[in-house]
This record gives C-alpha cells, structure tokens and sequence, in this order.
C-alpha cells in the first residue's frame, strides 16, 4: 500500500494506516538530519514513549483522547484511533459567538481535568485540538510530561494563549472562555493559575 | 528617497544610509563601531558613552562613504527600542538633533523588525519569512501574520548570545564569546549531554548554561562543552524556527542577528529548509549585526506608507515589542 500522508508537521508525519483490518493514524516522527544522531535518536524515542503514556493517562481522566493501538520507540511510530472530525483551529474563528464561548469552556474544562492530574499537554493549540461528535479531542502530547508544580500549568496555559493571539486575534475573548471553563472544572485551580499566568506574561522580554 | 539610520540598542553604535529603487533595498553606506567592555559584559552607561563619543565619526564617515551631502537625506531613522536605556536616549538625542537641524522627517523604529526588514528589502525572492533572530539579548522566532509580526517562539530567560557569552565568560574568554565557542566545537570528540529544553514554541537556556558550566567544573574537555552547547541550542533553535514555519505554512526562512554569523546554525537551519523544500536566507554580515542601514529601510517602509512621527512622540522605549509595531507598508 502507498504511503498516505495525511498531515505533515514540523517534527512527524501523520500517515493514514491499519490496524488490525480497522482504519488507523500511523504518527511517526521523522529523523531530523540537522541534529547530530545522539539527539536526534533520544528525543525521538522519548517523545514517543511520553507521548503514548501522557495519551493513556489523559484518558483515565476524562479528557478526550484517540485510542492508543501501538507504539514503537525504535521507528518512533504511534498507532492510534482515526479521528475524522474538524480541527478547531480551522472552526473556531467561523462560529457564532455563543458556540465559540461554549467551545472554548469545554477545551478550559479539559485543560483543567488534566492539570488537576498534574498532566501537561507541553503545546495546547487549536490545531491540536479536534472536534468530533461535539468532543473536543487532545491530539499531540509529543511535548508534554507529568509535573505538579504551577508553574508548568501556567507555561501550559500561556502556550494557548499565545496560540489564540497569533491564529485568532479576531475573537479576543477566545481565552478569557477558555479560562473560565477551567474555573469551572477547578475552581481552586484556576485561582493559582491565573496569577501564574500574568507572571508568566510579564516575565517575557520586554513586558 | 534617501534614509539616514542611527542605531544603537545595545554595544553597536552605527550609521547607515540607505536608497530605494522601487521596494528594493541599495545599502549606499553603513558604518558600525562596537564598544568593547574590558571585563565582564555591557555595562549600559560604558556603553552609552562610547555611542556619546562616536556617533560624530560614525556619521561623518557613514556620509563620507556615501558620497552624498547632509542636503541629500530626506528622512532621518533611529532605534526606538527594544534595548538599553542609555544607550536608546543617546543616539535618540543625535537623531533629534540632525532632524531638527537639517529640518528633515523624524521616524523612530521597532529594531527587531528592522532585522526582518532588511532581509526582504536586500535579497531578492524573499519575500514572506520566518525569521529566527539570534543576537545577545534577543532570541525570537518572529513572522508575519494577520496584519503583523508576531512572535511564534522566543526564550523564556536569556538569549542565545547572552547564553554563549556568560559561559565563555566563565571559561575565561572575551566578548564576543560565539565565534571563539565555534572554533573550540570544532575540536570536539564526543557529545556531552545537555538539558533541551522546548515550551511550545518558545525556548530556554538557563538549565543548558548552568549544565555546561558544571562540566567545566568538573574538568570536561572544553571543545566537547562548546560542541555540546552548540549542537544543543542549535538545533532547539531549529526546531522551535521549524514548528513556526509549520504552523504558518511559509516556505522561507530567514536568519538574523549577530548569531547568525555561527556557521554551524546557519548549516543546520538550511538542512531543515532543505528538508521542508523551503528557501533560506542570510543577509550580508554587516545586515545582519546591529547596523544603522537596517534601521533607515524600516524608517523609509513607514515613512512612504503613511506613518509620521513629531519629536513629542519619539521617546525612546526599551521595551518595545515586536508585537506592538502597527504595519502599514505591508
């Protein structure tokens, strides 16, 4: 079968596969020649492990996830769930308001159900955000990891809120939701982080 | 139209001028003097003495190679920010004072823009990048999208220069540290683990010089440090530069800052070009340092698109960001 690429980004390919007969994403993480091989090898294999572990966990806290079928740290290749929906970078500036106000408190609510597992997702963006069957999915943990400290929360955060400023800087508000549905789902949570963030903010060069 | 830009944001005091012929760039001169700290790094206030001192040579010199006449210049530009407070007020102070007395147009500049700037306005085909700006104090992966340049990634603590500067400081080395880190790389045998550290898209380099250092503590092999530091930092660098060309979907690259001159960077960010059938670009060195010319392009784009600036309103700004710069010749 000739190899389909669906998606390629900037460190993997997302390659439309099978899994035991059933439709499948093969994830595999391209060698990367600028780097000498010693890191190259390292930081594919463990990105790959992270990443499939951070996926199963997510799951087990009630955020949505694609199913995890295999994983092969020497390729650097992860086999999971295709999900056919829409990436909500390419939705959320076309919605209503109101739809784009309840949207963004589910991914808040998400963001908030991993934090408060200690989970960070390392790039919390639009485009790795899918919509389906009114679920927004997490896809991509290639760089996140297990910490507890608010500092990394916050880190996490600020990345979406970086990521709206540059892709949706026609809806403002887009994060103000966001942060409101992590109140909702943490209330306790969202007091510490949202100092954090302002830190964060005024802690970048030139702020 | 002819443009004089002052530039000082930092150790470089220079003076350029700069021709348009339709939107490209003629670089008609461009003078830059460094201000050597005798130990340790830039003191502001050394340093804004040293501009003090030779912007009136720096000028005279920069219209010397230009052959042209004060009457000549239509446009006067200088660095508004970002940078160091003494250092921005004093040659803000010249550019004032030239305005004023030649009674010419006063435009002050965003500089990193002006890094990007210069690029597009000098190399022909480049057009719409993504420029990785590598300088002592600023590390920024910076692109132009929804009517402005903004920011995709940038460190979270030091520079990369000011990173390379404050290790080869404490292996003994003088300012500038990068290029002599170069040649110790290339003597290197074996790579030596450092932290990588990557958030988003932005990047940090405190963990990386505070594990560097120990290894000269404990007695490593200077040349595999430098290696390790180089091959570390560089390819995060890479990395955070290519995630940003991905998310935008540009097919160019730009480099820029005085990092830009390390060899071993400019190899790795063409592989990844290359390898994402993208273009790469590096303007000339004296284009890609702290120079006067860079500034008076940025000046001349906002003045022939409207812009107009009073000498009320060209207070200096040592925070000015990226992201507050109003495009409008774009």
């Amino acid at each position: 079968m000739k190899k389909q690429v669906i998606y390629r980004g900037a460190e993997a390919e997302i390659i439309l596969s099978k899994y035991r007969g059933k439709p499948a994403i093969l994830k595999h993480r391209i060698p990367k020649s600028y780097r000498i091989p010693h890191i190259d090898s390292l930081l594919i294999s463990m990105r790959t492990k992270e990443e499939a572990k951070l996926i199963i966990e997510a799951r087990s806290t009630g955020v949505s996830v694609p199913i995890i079928y295999d994983v092969d740290l020497q390729k650097g290749t992860i086999t999971m769930e295709y999900l056919q929906g829409k990436r909500i970078k390419d939705i959320l500036n076309n919605l209503q308001e109101k739809e784009r106000k309840r949207l963004c408190q589910k991914i808040g609510e998400s963001v908030a159900k991993l934090h408060t597992h200690d989970l960070i997702h390392g790039d919390i963006t639009t485009s790795n955000m899918i919509l389906l069957d009114d679920r927004v999915y997490f896809i991509d943990f290639g760089l996140g990891g297990k910490n507890s400290e608010i500092e990394a929360k916050g880190v996490d955060l600020h990345v979406l809120m970086e990521a709206f400023e540059s892709t949706h800087s026609k809806h403002p508000s887009c994060f103000t939701y966001v942060l409101e549905g992590y109140q909702n789902e943490s209330p306790a949570l969202a007091k510490v982080v949202r100092v954090k963030i302002d830190e964060i903010v005024k802690r970048g060069r030139y702020r | 139209m002819i443009t004089l830009g002052f530039e000082g944001t930092a150790h470089s005091v220079g003076v350029g001028i700069v021709h348009n012929k339709g939107k490209h760039c003629t670089v008609l001169s461009n003078v830059i003097k460094t201000y050597q700290p005798k130990k340790g790094g830039i003191h502001p206030r050394e340093a804004a003495n040293h501009h003090a001192t030779s912007i009136a040579d720096v000028l005279s010199e920069s219209l010397k190679q230009s052959h042209l006449r004060f009457s000549d210049i239509d446009l006067i530009a200088f660095s508004q920010g970002p940078g160091l407070g003494p250092c921005l007020r004093t040659i803000a102070t010249a550019a004032r004072a030239l305005a004023l007395s030649l009674e010419k147009p006063l435009m002050g500049v965003n500089h990193c823009v002006a890094h990007l700037e210069i690029g597009r306005g000098t190399i022909k085909d480049c057009t719409d990048p993504i420029l990785l700006y590598v300088s002592g104090a600023n590390t920024q992966v910076i692109g132009f999208a929804e009517g402005k340049y903004r920011v995709f990634g940038e460190t979270l603590d030091v520079g990369i220069g000011n990173c390379l500067d404050k290790f080869g400081r404490t292996i003994g080395l003088s300012f500038p540290c990068g290029p002599k880190i170069e040649q110790y790389a290339l003597k290197a045998t074996q790579y030596l683990s450092l932290p990588y550290s990557i958030k988003g898209m932005d990047i940090a380099f405190s963990g990386l010089l505070t594990a560097a250092e120990e290894y000269y503590r404990q007695g490593k092999p200077l040349e595999d440090i430098c290696y390790s530091m180089q091959e570390t930092a560089f390819a995060a660098l890479t990395e955070v530069t290519e995630r940003a060309m991905a998310h935008t979907e540009k097919k160019q690259v730009l480099l820029g800052g005085g990092v830009a001159a390390n060899t071993r960077l400019r190899t790795m960010v063409g592989t990844m070009a290359r390898e994402r059938d993208a273009s790469f670009y590096v303007p000339i060195k004296d284009l890609c340092v702290d120079n006067g010319a860079m500034i008076a392009w940025l000046g001349h784009l906002m003045y022939q698109s409207g812009t107009r600036m009073s000498i009320e309103d060209s207070v200096i700004d040592q925070r000015f960001r990226t992201d507050m710069v109003k495009v409008t010749w774009r």
